[in-house]
């Protein structure tokens, strides 16, 4: 009981006893498994390599310092490239995801024991395996370069974009579909006049939102042959062309901060 | 004109939202539903457009037995049934026009309504109505940059676009202050009567039903109790319906001044 009655005062807690005692256990508990792992990996960690990881730092620092501007000129095919890829990806994803998407939707779907399910396994496993790791299969499968790298991209963001989307469904005000199928539209017109207005500001949001995301993982597609920039990045960072590498982080970052920019302007212009 | 047969409707819950209701609507009259909240008012009204599936019964409307359509030929007949409802149910992101000219998908083709190339003479209608009720300067706005009472009238204009034998009207008022609520009534009870449009308004405010309607239908778990003029409404019918209350405030003198000014 957190109240307590003491001499006609009435003492409120706000656990009993009991429950204290369990809480403070329950602390001790964790407390100990921390220090139990510190433990161990401290155990585990060559603490050589780690005193030393300032003065390598330092002098990768030195090296990569100043970067070789003269290299930008080899850049400006490779990073087109990254948007591109980033792009595409994502207007493809897009397409997949809308059906996709509609067919998730507990309000929407034709069928929920059947094809929701379908719909749902899709979601689930584009999104479960990384674009880098798509890429990986996609070279092996179609030959390295730029489209293995878009297909990554779109299929990775389908079951980002259906997830995001098919909730948005999901969340629509369903007096607005009542009163449109009241007026004896067809199946088609109820989506399009009562569905669609709904969730346009959503997939325009989730649309610039998963184009910025995919300018980010473009950028590393590189490393495993599907074209971009990142092309450039492990092939300097394989000969130890330190200045070179400073650069197209430079380069990298720019972009991302550019693609930031003009999804902070969609996203505004939309809601 | 309408004509329910032993409507039954119970939800998977076990409800019985309503149990075996018969009612008949002549051609032209406005008829009032009052009833306590989940009296069936709703589902009443719902199950004659078959927004709401009645588990039993029939329902008429002129020679049509509704329950009984095929999905195609239900759509057709919906169409001949404007609603209008309580929190407007207006596409809030479509503009005043789109609005209202989604009260003729109905009639129109899908490509057609898509690439919004209704016929003229269903954007002269609307016009017209949008004029009728006092929101033709509006047409161009979007329906979530309306007050309540503009979005109520942008409703009736949708429904009666579809130029309908019947209104099916859920609680026009609920969401209005009392003044508005007022020139809703009066607004959809003139257009009945220029039309001469049968009309099923539920309604909360027992004394605006009064003030405006020609006859009224009391509901209670279910099955109608009460069925008469609106001056037959006395503290003891009230009581029936909804329950032991002191009732003289509520009930107004029907020919109170105060229904026929503003």
């Amino acid at each position: 009981m957190p109240v307590k009655d003491l001499n006609d005062q009435k003492i409120w807690r706000r656990r009993t006893s009991r429950e204290s005692l369990m809480h403070w256990v329950i602390w001790l508990i964790g407390v100990a498994i921390f220090a139990y792992c510190w433990q161990k990996i401290s155990a585990s960690t060559t603490w050589f390599f780690v005193w030393d990881a300032p003065r390598i730092a330092d002098d990768i620092w030195t090296r990569a310092t100043p970067p070789k501007w003269s290299y930008i000129t080899q850049l400006g095919k490779p990073i087109w490239d990254t948007l591109n890829i980033a792009t595409l990806g994502t207007i493809f994803a897009l397409i997949a995801a809308v059906p996709v998407a509609f067919l998730a939707a507990r309000n929407t779907t034709p069928s929920r024991l059947v094809i929701r399910p379908i719909a749902l396994l899709i979601i689930v496993s584009t999104r479960s395996i990384n674009s880098l790791i798509w890429a990986l299969l996609l070279i092996a499968i179609i030959g390295p370069g730029v489209f293995a790298g878009v297909m990554a991209i779109a299929i990775r963001s389908i079951g980002f974009c259906a997830k995001l989307l098919y909730e948005a469904i999901e969340e629509i005000d369903e007096t607005q579909v009542e009163a449109i199928t009241a007026t004896g539209a067809s199946r088609w017109q109820i989506m399009a006049y009562g569905i669609v207005p709904q969730v346009l500001p959503a997939f325009a949001g989730i649309a610039v939102f998963r184009w910025d995301i995919n300018i980010r993982e473009s950028t590393v597609l590189g490393l495993v042959g599907a074209g971009g920039i990142g092309l450039q990045l492990s092939s300097s960072l394989n000969v130890l062309a330190w200045p070179q590498v400073s650069l197209i982080l430079l380069v990298i970052l720019a972009a991302v901060i550019i693609s930031e920019w003009v999804s902070a302007k969609v996203r505004g212009a939309i809601i | 004109m309408l004509r329910l047969e032993k409507l039954v409707k119970t939800y998977k819950t076990g409800d019985q939202a309503l149990k075996a209701v018969d009612l008949v609507v002549p051609e032209g009259q406005v008829l009032a539903l009052i009833g306590p909240s989940g009296a069936g008012k709703s589902t009443l009204i719902r199950c004659i457009n078959r927004l709401v599936e009645p588990t039993s019964g029939k329902v008429h409307l002129g020679e049509v037995d509704l329950t009984s359509l095929s999905t195609a030929a239900l759509r057709r007949q919906r169409s001949r049934m404007g609603m209008i409802f309580q929190e407007y149910a207006l596409v809030e992101r479509l503009t005043v026009m789109e609005n209202v000219l989604s009260g003729r998908l109905g009639y129109v083709g899908f490509w057609r309504s898509f690439l919004r190339k209704f016929p003229q003479s269903d954007i002269d209608e609307a016009f017209r109505l949008l004029d009728r009720v006092g929101m033709a300067h509006m047409s161009d706005k979007r329906a979530d940059e309306l007050s309540g009472g503009q979005r109520q009238r942008v409703g009736i204009c949708r429904a009666l676009i579809q130029n309908p034998a019947l209104l099916l009207v859920d609680e026009p008022t609920a969401s209005l202050d009392p003044k508005t609520s007022r020139q809703i009534m009066r607004l959809i009870c003139e257009l009945c009567k220029e039309r001469g449009l049968a009309a099923i308004i539920n309604i909360h405010d027992v004394a605006l039903a009064q003030m405006f309607v020609q006859r009224v239908i009391g509901l209670r778990f279910g099955a109608v109790e009460f069925d008469g003029l609106p001056e037959e409404l006395t503290p003891d019918v009230l009581t029936t319906i909804y329950g032991e209350e002191d009732w003289e405030a509520t009930i107004e003198n029907v020919n109170d001044e105060d229904g026929a000014k503003e």
